[in-house]
């Protein structure tokens, strides 16, 4: 468990302001937001590497504020694995055994259990030099695993590998974490990671913490355009909110509900906005026809920009789709969304 | 084959004069002196004590520089902190010094005049012409190479390891001797041979402080002035030879060293 309560750090110019977050025992946690948005300095700081001006720690109801790094049971993890280059893997996994008072029997069956989930047993007596990005990734983990930590950081570590041994590493990670008690908090940018690994998250901009929830409140309720713009909800405008519609320049579209107390946006994810030649004739309540100004190719999607009274709406469709539908920028296009798709703040 | 261009040309012809410049003047000297007159020199009790006063105060110098150095070179190469320009500023003021200053400024403060002086006076410590004298000035030309070698040593190791053992449980001081101390310590021995090779080129500054006892460019030079250049020679050979000798023998060493780490 880790609470962290009003904690603020100032790194020279750089500045993390009034930070609250409360990890639960167990949880594997993800930290998210653009580069320079304060995420490696709030680990760090949580690992004792990084004083901070005010606020406290805790660590399973411990003050750790105070302490120095190698007292509070955090391992870190780093993207580039911070491997000892000058020991073995064998020696870099059982380096901190060395501060710890664990006997040679205990400690022989750690190491023999890390060498069977990350599959270690061929690496143990090379120098990290020689090794693969994902076997580096494992040895790093080994490491980090091999003190009994109570947390676990990590800062970003799956993003430097190739994609085969991302989705490998992602794995051990879940199995590891199902399989042990340790807490995890990983930094990620990366919206599958998160995802597929983590129950909550945290997006943090510039210092501040921007919103703090389940993975599906974030992707589908933020808080604010900087969440909503971040988690990828590209169609996000300011509207005027009457009744159940809202409007935006000469549009009018049907929420189906009451907006209760948002401010006067909303946000529509891309994929959740339809598009067909024809106009649809569909239980859609909004139901548009615009102009394609826009064709971006994102590999296996593509990004359709459709412009309606000045306003512009994104949408994602496959590849598959673009060719069979003909999509030619400056054609007329009906499109659609439903008004359970539409997220108002 | 593709015919170079006449900038390629220029460029190779200047790298052959400078080449010639460094290294005809000095093989002319290495094989000006007949193989009896080395012979007779090294059995000259007075030139080999000079050439082993240089070497071991110029060792000394670089032992000093490694134990006061290391910690300082750490520290400028893990913080910042305002002033820090200025520090290093200040290590660098001994390379820019001329170098009979820099004998005049030891004598200024080790002299009787001077409370610093008086107290090493009433220690027994002497400076002025003495061996004590000789590794003082040594070590003053000797650190900034030093410093700035294993500075850079320091820089090029990771923040990240040394975080990764303190969370690991690591001390800072077991993080050092465990993590980066074997990490720097080719730099630290290549600023143990830039220091030392430094000292014992140091004349201008040692001259002023200590003509007597003799280390060997001082004993070139007396040479030189009372017997002329073909008395000056053969220790000039020797002095360079037996450095060239050392250096060669630390480096295999420390190869081999790397190989097994």
């Amino acid at each position: 468990m880790i609470r962290v309560e009003d904690v603020n750090i100032r790194l020279g110019e750089f500045t993390l302001r009034d930070i609250n977050l409360a990890i639960d025992e167990n949880e594997f946690f993800v930290l998210m937001g653009p580069t320079g948005a304060g995420k490696t300095v709030l680990l760090e700081a949580i690992a004792g590497l990084i004083p901070l001006r005010s606020g406290t720690i805790r660590v399973r109801d411990k003050d750790v504020t105070k302490m120095p790094p190698e007292k509070r049971g955090v391992s870190i993890v780093y993207q580039d694995y911070a491997l000892f280059p000058h020991l073995t893997v064998r020696e870099n996994i059982e380096y901190g055994l060395h501060f710890h008072k664990v006997d040679r029997g205990e400690a022989d069956k750690r190491l023999t259990r890390m060498v069977e989930i990350l599959d270690l047993g061929h690496l143990l007596k090379r120098l990290p030099l020689n090794l693969s990005g994902g076997e580096n990734q494992r040895v790093a983990l080994a490491r980090a695993l091999m003190v009994n930590p109570r947390v676990l950081l990590l800062d970003e570590p799956l993003s430097a590998l190739d994609p085969g041994f991302r989705e490998e590493i992602r794995n051990r990670l879940k199995g590891l974490h199902q399989n042990s008690t340790v807490t995890f908090l990983m930094v990620t940018h990366d919206f599958a990671d998160a995802l597929s690994l983590a129950e909550r998250a945290t997006v943090m901009n510039n210092g501040v913490i921007e919103q703090t929830g389940s993975m599906s409140d974030i992707f589908q309720r933020p808080n604010s355009t900087f969440v909503a713009d971040f988690v990828g909800m590209k169609n996000l405008f300011d509207v005027t909110f009457q009744g159940t519609t809202a409007s935006i320049g000469g549009l009018q579209i049907e929420l189906g509900q009451p907006p209760g107390n948002s401010h006067g946006y909303i946000a529509i994810r891309p994929e959740d906005i339809v598009i067909s030649r024809e106009r649809l004739a569909s239980s859609m309540q909004n139901s548009f026809t615009g102009k394609v100004i826009g064709v971006i190719d994102h590999g296996f999607f593509y990004e359709i920009q459709i412009v309606l009274n000045g306003v512009t709406f994104r949408s994602l469709i496959t590849k598959r789709s673009f060719f069979e539908m003909g999509i030619l920028e400056g054609i007329d296009i009906a499109f659609a969304f439903k008004s359970t798709a539409i997220h108002y703040f | 084959m593709v015919k170079k261009e006449l900038f390629f040309w220029i460029t190779i012809s200047c790298g052959i004069v400078i080449l010639a410049f460094i290294l005809l003047p000095l093989i002319e000297m290495l094989t000006a002196p007949s193989f009896s007159m080395l012979k007779e020199t090294l059995n000259d009790k007075d030139v080999m004590r000079s050439i082993w006063l240089s070497i071991y105060t110029a060792g000394l110098a670089a032992l000093i520089s490694f134990v006061f150095g290391t910690p300082l070179a750490y520290l400028l190469a893990r913080t910042n902190f305002t002033g820090k320009k200025l520090v290093e500023s200040i290590i660098d003021l001994p390379i820019v010094i001329p170098h009979p200053v820099v004998g005049i400024a030891i004598l200024s403060v080790a002299g009787k005049n001077h409370w610093i002086g008086q107290l090493f006076a009433d220690l027994g410590i002497r400076i002025m012409g003495s061996v004590t004298g000789i590794v003082t000035v040594l070590t003053f030309v000797g650190l900034p190479f030093y410093i700035n070698a294993v500075k850079n040593g320091f820089e090029s190791i990771s923040p990240r390891l040394e975080n990764v053992s303190r969370s690991l449980g690591a001390s800072m001081f077991s993080t050092f001797f465990r993590i980066t101390f074997p990490l720097a310590w080719r730099s630290m021995f290549i600023g143990i041979i830039m220091c030392s090779a430094r000292a014992i080129s140091e004349f201008g500054a040692v001259v002023i402080v200590a003509y007597h006892p003799m280390i060997a460019p001082v004993m070139i030079y007396e040479r030189f002035e009372g017997f002329g250049l073909k008395y000056s020679q053969p220790v000039a050979v020797w002095l360079v030879s037996i450095c060239l000798t050392l250096f060669l023998i630390l480096r295999i060493l420390t190869l081999r060293n790397q190989k097994e780490t």
